[in-house]
């Protein structure tokens, strides 16, 4: 925000949008499908970046958000034979109640407290969906039948098993996630939550209730993670307990840092990248977490702020 | 006149050491009033329990007629208690401008001002003299300019009362001129409460001076009667100018 021109970055914004546009009619079937699939993905990675990025806190438990979502919206179809809109707000909800409980209980704590606090209720989380495994299917998980995964609007029926349909969904989800956090960040609040991660008790001196903003950061963050979910669980058909693993909670944050926390295209950069280096090196190897491995730590040696994070410090000190 | 600001019987403890004890207090309306003593003597303890970012072990703090003892410090802000703090603590990663943002738009939100960010920021940023600094990032500002910052942003936060803990610390002679010119400005709007070492800015600066030893108020006067005084010189005057 050093240089605040809107036009500028509201065009970058949109052209990144419409290339993502594009490719959806040059990309070959695998690239079409697995960019479907990281564009649902990069939504979850916006949402961590809300609150790991701008108000620095480091959450471990993010996959409870993400699973809140995913089965929110799964069990709702699956079980009460719910439509896919209703099943899908049925899954932001969720995440966002939620993120409210966890928020209001992990936030009385901060730093390696808050991490450990947030890591501790997405196991209770996990641990949950195994012991009720009689409706969520346990570590077996569900699959969500094609014919629940059809949106039909006044004789329009949409198939989201179809692959344009699934791209073009998860893209306008990541479109307006993407546009809700650039307007977010170039908020009056958006200012707050930069200034509570760099200075809380400064900001508490210029009159802010730094807990409450922080509580609403929460909400946001885990109601944008849950919504990447319940895509996640519509547009691909399956809901698995092993989404709301430890891993699941990490990989977000990997994300984030590889494309820059704190930015906001980073968040698609980084799970592009990632997923790219998993899926290119898995092909030569069984070993490819070795060669993810070693990314990793040549970016954070090189790039510690990230692909996107580097780019605006050393060229465009204008991206948001 | 009834006072801005009172205390009664405040006293905060740290372990055995009574930092603050039983200090009966009150602030005019307009005045500036220079907090002094030697070190230790309670000086920014005082002003933390004024400004709500320590709680009293016992006393009370009132404000503009309203017990604010138990109010935590964001709300005694919006109040129009604004604190400025000993070591700079300016937000060094954020544009000069977004540091003094995020005070103007406070004001905004709780309707003690109107208008837009940017015409707030400005303002506040031409009376301190780093308006051509806007886009800066707050870490490359020089020290001195630093410390000015932090005073644009208690000043844009509208203060009804701006307490300012040891301002000039640090600065060269020429920016405490400046410096001195800025804070009579100041209190043409508001009530200054300031920490200061510095003799000559503190003559030349308050309408009174209270002088703090061991965590009690050694004596209160104008700057004349207190130079005059016997207690004073012995205690703190004395020793600092041999």
């Amino acid at each position: 925000m050093r240089d605040a021109s809107p036009a500028k970055t509201y065009a970058l914004h949109i052209g990144v949008i419409a290339l993502l546009f594009a490719l959806n009619f040059v990309l070959p079937d695998y690239h079409q499908g697995l960019f479907a699939r990281i564009m649902a993905l990069a939504v979850f990675a916006m949402g961590y970046n809300l609150l790991f990025g701008y108000v620095g806190l480091l959450s471990l438990g993010h996959a409870m958000f993400f699973s809140a979502g995913l089965y929110g919206a799964g069990l709702t179809v699956h079980h009460l034979g719910w439509g896919v809109p209703q099943a899908f707000v049925a899954g932001v909800v969720c995440g966002a109640l939620l993120a409210l409980v966890i928020g209001l209980l992990a936030l009385r704590t901060s730093g390696v407290a808050f991490m450990i606090v947030t890591m501790m209720f997405a196991q209770v989380f996990y641990l949950l969906i195994l012991y009720f495994a009689a409706w969520t299917g346990g570590d077996q998980g569900l699959v969500i039948q094609q014919a629940s995964r059809v949106i039909s609007i006044g004789g329009i029926s949409l198939d989201l098993t179809d692959p344009t349909v699934r791209y073009m969904s998860a893209l306008a989800l990541f479109a307006v996630v993407l546009l809700i956090a650039l307007a977010l960040v170039r908020s009056r609040f958006g200012r707050v939550l930069v200034a509570i991660r760099e200075n809380e008790e400064r900001t508490k001196m210029l009159g802010y209730d730094t807990v409450a903003n922080k509580l609403i950061a929460v909400v946001a963050s885990g109601a944008i993670c849950a919504a990447s979910g319940a895509a996640y669980a519509l547009l691909f058909g399956y809901v698995g307990s092993n989404f709301a693993s430890i891993q699941y909670s990490i990989l977000p944050l990997l994300w984030v840092l590889l494309g820059g926390a704190a930015t906001t295209l980073g968040p698609l950069i980084g799970t592009l990248f990632m997923y790219y280096v998993t899926d290119i090196t898995s092909g030569f190897t069984s070993a490819y977490l070795l060669i993810v491995g070693v990314a990793l730590i040549l970016l954070v040696l090189f790039a510690p702020k990230g692909i996107m994070g580097s780019i605006r410090e050393r060229w465009l000190g204008w991206l948001p | 006149m009834t006072p801005l600001l009172t205390t009664k019987g405040l006293s905060r403890q740290f372990g055995g050491l009574r930092a603050v004890d039983g200090v009966d207090f009150a602030l005019m309306p307009g005045e500036i009033r220079a907090v002094i003593g030697p070190n230790g003597a309670g000086k920014t303890t005082f002003v933390s329990l004024l400004s709500g970012r320590i709680r009293p072990s016992s006393g009370a703090v009132v404000f503009d007629g309203v017990d604010i003892t138990a109010m935590p410090a964001y709300q005694r802000v919006r109040l129009g208690v604004a604190y400025t703090f000993q070591i700079t603590s300016v937000f060094a990663n954020l544009t000069v401008f977004d540091n003094v943002a995020l005070p103007v738009q406070r004001t905004l939100t709780d309707g003690r001002t109107k208008g837009q960010v940017r015409t707030g920021v400005m303002a506040a940023l031409e009376r301190t003299g780093l308006a051509d600094r806007a886009g800066t990032l707050a870490a490359h500002l020089s020290y001195g300019h630093q410390r000015l910052l932090e005073v644009a942003m208690g000043l844009a936060l509208k203060p009804r009362l701006l307490i300012l803990d040891e301002p000039t610390q640090g600065l060269a002679d020429s920016e405490i001129d400046n410096f001195i010119t800025l804070v009579r400005g100041i209190a043409r709007d508001a009530t200054v409460l300031l920490i200061e070492h510095n003799m000559p800015v503190v003559m030349g600066l308050a309408d009174r001076i209270t002088v703090f030893n061991s965590g009690k108020i050694l004596a209160e006067g104008t700057p004349g009667e207190i130079r005059a005084n016997r207690q004073v010189q012995d205690a703190y005057l004395g020793a600092t100018h041999g």
